[in-house]
């Protein structure tokens, strides 16, 4: 069975090449079979995988499986082959149950659209790299998929290329990660140059031989990957994509956006742990990196308009969460919260998708208000995936993994109670904008009338969603509600396990903890209530009062990134690029031509075409010869 | 009778090649242009003639034999160019062909 396993990206690969080749000659319904129904049995055959994986473990709890090898070069030998643990697990079955779950919406979310083949296209495409990326059994492979994703999420975000504005975006977003990936891509030469080999198992154990732990090399190897994954996973300093990504239609936006390729920096640290558990110091970056995006995005995200950017901001900061997660070891703690977050995200990207469809392409949360009623299963399961988002306690799953991460911040032992202190900050910020878009779209007045009402298969994905919202939590309960924690057990075979080590980790394990937290969160929800129910006009006036405003706009414009980058690297190339016109390197192939061109006038004035000046010229050149010849 | 030397040939050989060129620069009449190269030729004969006297030896008035032949086929190419010359340009004049200038 689990031979099957090339088979699941080779679906939607094939989903992709056959959208291709027919294109044109397919209707709808023959690109809706193939774009969702390769995705489908991807994900049919990845449980089938996974499913007899968990149940009859392999020898040393990982399969691997080399299809072929890449290339052979002087001892540099990538292969083609994938490698299948619990880690590749997890994310397997999140990026083929969602993203089949989200090509079914899509399939009516798209109907009208003239762009319909291409968009599946590139769907298939992004699904195909993103399991490529999560299976790889080589660091090269995984950076083909790596960049695989990238081009998609570049190709989807400016899928609607005729505004100039979602073209802009997209570059944006494939320049900006570009930045990340050229760190990542040195660190994969720093890798192969100082180890000799790109296999992620033997590297991890090459390296935790070569080199001490905290060592210059492993330092910069583990930042220059950390670098790779902060362009993909949108953290500071280079978040500022993200917002702008939301351009692209909202499945794209719930799918790669917020599910799974952002995802993909999370993947990454967790498969290299190794490298990141020697460099202590770059792991300590990695969960500042986490505190200040989970901050810096929770704050953008609470005084947002457009419904889509306010999420994508609480997706900048959930990733903030995972990690900080990773940052303190708590590897497990990360991948258990990128599963529940797949499941809630997802969900209120698509019921923002469907409710930005029925207001005929309203945006602005302003605008919206009193959809409880028109649109009543949006409403119930957008409000699920909100309470999943604030970690409203014990009956959403989004409470037990950053219970988990909280938790973790403190108790590790490279837990201090600045990360404590700034996750539980950004828990409350997370409750106060997650159920303030709840508020001010379902409840209140009504601004805008409901021109379009979603069918099942739209409202099936969110269903299932909505479920999986609620009881993807319940596969790790904390320790002070009982022992059952399957899914810590299955991602033990294989990362380290989670340690409570660290000065207060008595305090962090215990019910007093979470009980801090479950307040957090009723505090959050209630003082939402009051702020953008009864109190709506009186926050609004707080929020435009002279005082304030400069700080709103601060936070709406993502603290200044985008206008300090525009300063300090778009205008300056601009600039050069202007004065650069000129071209002042080609003075000098100019001017030879120049020279050539000069040296032709003069000799081309000889040519009078005056005989006797001809016969001038060739007497006084025979006396001249003659006057030499005789005198010398 | 004063005997006639080799510089008495030479020196009158060079005063007609200087006419002759003179003439070659100055005048832009195609026919006269076409004497003074005569001129000029047998300038260079006269030198030839001068120098196998002087030398006794037959080879200078061989030289100038041959001369005469080129001579005369120059002026068969040279009348027929001219001829040529007029009826494109309807002038004699050699400074009407100056169409080759760069």
């Amino acid at each position: 069975m689990l031979s099957l396993l090339w088979l699941i990206p080779a679906l939607p690969a094939a989903g992709f090449v056959l959208l291709v080749l027919l294109n044109r000659r397919l209707g709808r319904a023959g690109t809706a079979l193939i774009g969702a129904g390769s995705v489908g049995l991807s994900a049919l055959v990845a449980l089938l995988v996974c499913g007899s994986f968990i149940a009859s473990p392999p020898a040393g709890d990982a399969y691997h499986q080399v299809l072929w090898t890449w290339l052979d070069v002087a001892g540099f030998a990538p292969t083609i082959g994938f490698y299948l643990d619990a880690v590749s697990v997890t994310w397997v079955l999140v990026i083929t149950g969602v993203g089949f779950l989200i090509h079914l919406y899509s399939t009516e979310h798209m109907e009208h659209d003239e762009g319909y083949t291409r968009f599946f296209m590139y769907l298939n495409l992004f699904v195909a790299s993103m399991l490529i990326l999560v299976l790889a059994d080589n660091l090269l492979l995984l950076y083909l998929g790596w960049e695989g994703v990238g081009l998609c999420s570049y190709l989807l975000i400016s899928f609607w290329h005729k505004d100039p504005q979602n073209v802009y975006s997209g570059r944006k977003a494939f320049i900006v990660t570009r930045v990340g990936d050229t760190a990542m891509i040195a660190g994969l030469f720093l890798l192969f140059t100082q180890l000799g080999t790109l296999q992620i198992q033997p590297l991890m154990r090459a390296a935790e031989e070569a080199w001490a732990p905290n060592s210059g090399v492993a330092i910069a190897a583990a930042l220059l990957l950390l670098g790779g994954a902060v362009g993909k996973s949108a953290q500071v300093p280079l978040q500022t994509w993200l917002p702008d990504a939301m351009a692209g239609p909202s499945p794209v936006s719930a799918l790669i956006h917020a599910a799974t390729m952002v995802t993909a920096g999370v993947y990454l640290i967790a498969r290299t742990n190794v490298l990141f558990e020697l460099a202590g110091d770059a792991r300590l970056v990695v969960a500042i990196v986490g505190v200040v995006t989970l901050l810096i995005a929770g704050f953008s995200a609470l005084v947002q308009h457009d419904l889509k950017r306010a999420l994508a901001y609480s997706t900048i900061s959930q990733i903030g969460y995972m990690f900080l997660a990773l940052g303190v070891a708590g590897w497990e703690a990360g991948v258990f919260h990128f599963m529940t977050h797949a499941f809630f995200k997802a969900l209120l990207f698509l019921g923002a998708g469907v409710i930005i469809e029925a207001l005929a392409d309203e945006h602005d949360i302003f605008k919206m208000g009193g959809l409880r009623t028109r649109l009543p299963a949006v409403f119930w399961t957008f409000t699920i995936g909100a309470a999943a988002l604030a970690a409203l306690p014990f009956v959403t799953d989004g409470f037990y993994s950053k219970d988990l991460i909280i938790a973790t911040s403190l108790g590790s032992v490279d837990g201090n109670l600045w990360f404590y202190f700034g996750s539980l900050v950004g828990a409350f910020v997370t409750t106060l904008y997650s159920f303030r878009l709840v508020w001010l779209v379902f409840f209140g007045e009504r601004h805008t009338e409901v021109t379009r009402r979603p069918r099942w298969r739209q409202l099936v994905p969110l269903y299932v969603l909505a479920v999986l919202s609620i009881i993807g939590g319940f596969v790790w309960l904390p320790a002070w509600i009982g022992a059952f924690h399957p899914l810590e057990d299955f991602l033990d075979t294989a990362l380290p396990p989670m340690e409570w080590a660290g000065q207060y980790a008595h305090f962090a394990e215990s019910a007093g903890a979470a009980l801090l937290i479950i307040l957090i969160v009723y505090v959050g929800i209630g003082l939402s209530y009051l702020l953008w129910m009864p109190w709506r006009q009186s926050t609004h006036a707080f929020a435009e009062s002279p005082a304030v405003r400069p700080l709103v706009a601060f936070w709406t414009g993502g603290w200044g990134f985008d206008w300090l980058y525009d300063r300090v690297f778009v205008r300056p190339i601009r600039w050069l690029a202007h004065a650069g016109r000129a071209d002042v390197v080609d003075y000098v192939p100019r001017g030879i031509a120049w020279l050539n061109l000069a040296a032709w006038r003069g000799l081309s004035a000889g040519q009078t075409g005056r005989l006797r000046a001809y016969v001038a010229v060739a007497g006084f050149g025979v006396v001249l010869v003659l006057a030499v010849v005789v005198l010398r | 009778m004063a005997d006639v030397s080799l510089d008495h040939g030479l020196v009158l050989a060079a005063i007609l090649f200087a006419i002759g060129f003179a003439g070659l620069l100055t005048r832009r009449n195609l026919i006269v242009v076409l004497a003074c190269i005569e001129i000029m030729l047998n300038a260079a004969g006269l030198a030839f003639v001068a120098a196998g006297a002087r030398w006794g030896q037959a080879d200078g008035q061989v030289m100038f034999l041959f001369v005469l032949a080129m001579a005369a086929a120059e002026v068969a190419v040279g009348l027929a160019i001219a001829i040529r010359f007029r009826q494109s340009l309807k002038s004699l004049d050699v400074d009407d062909a100056d169409e080759m200038k760069g």
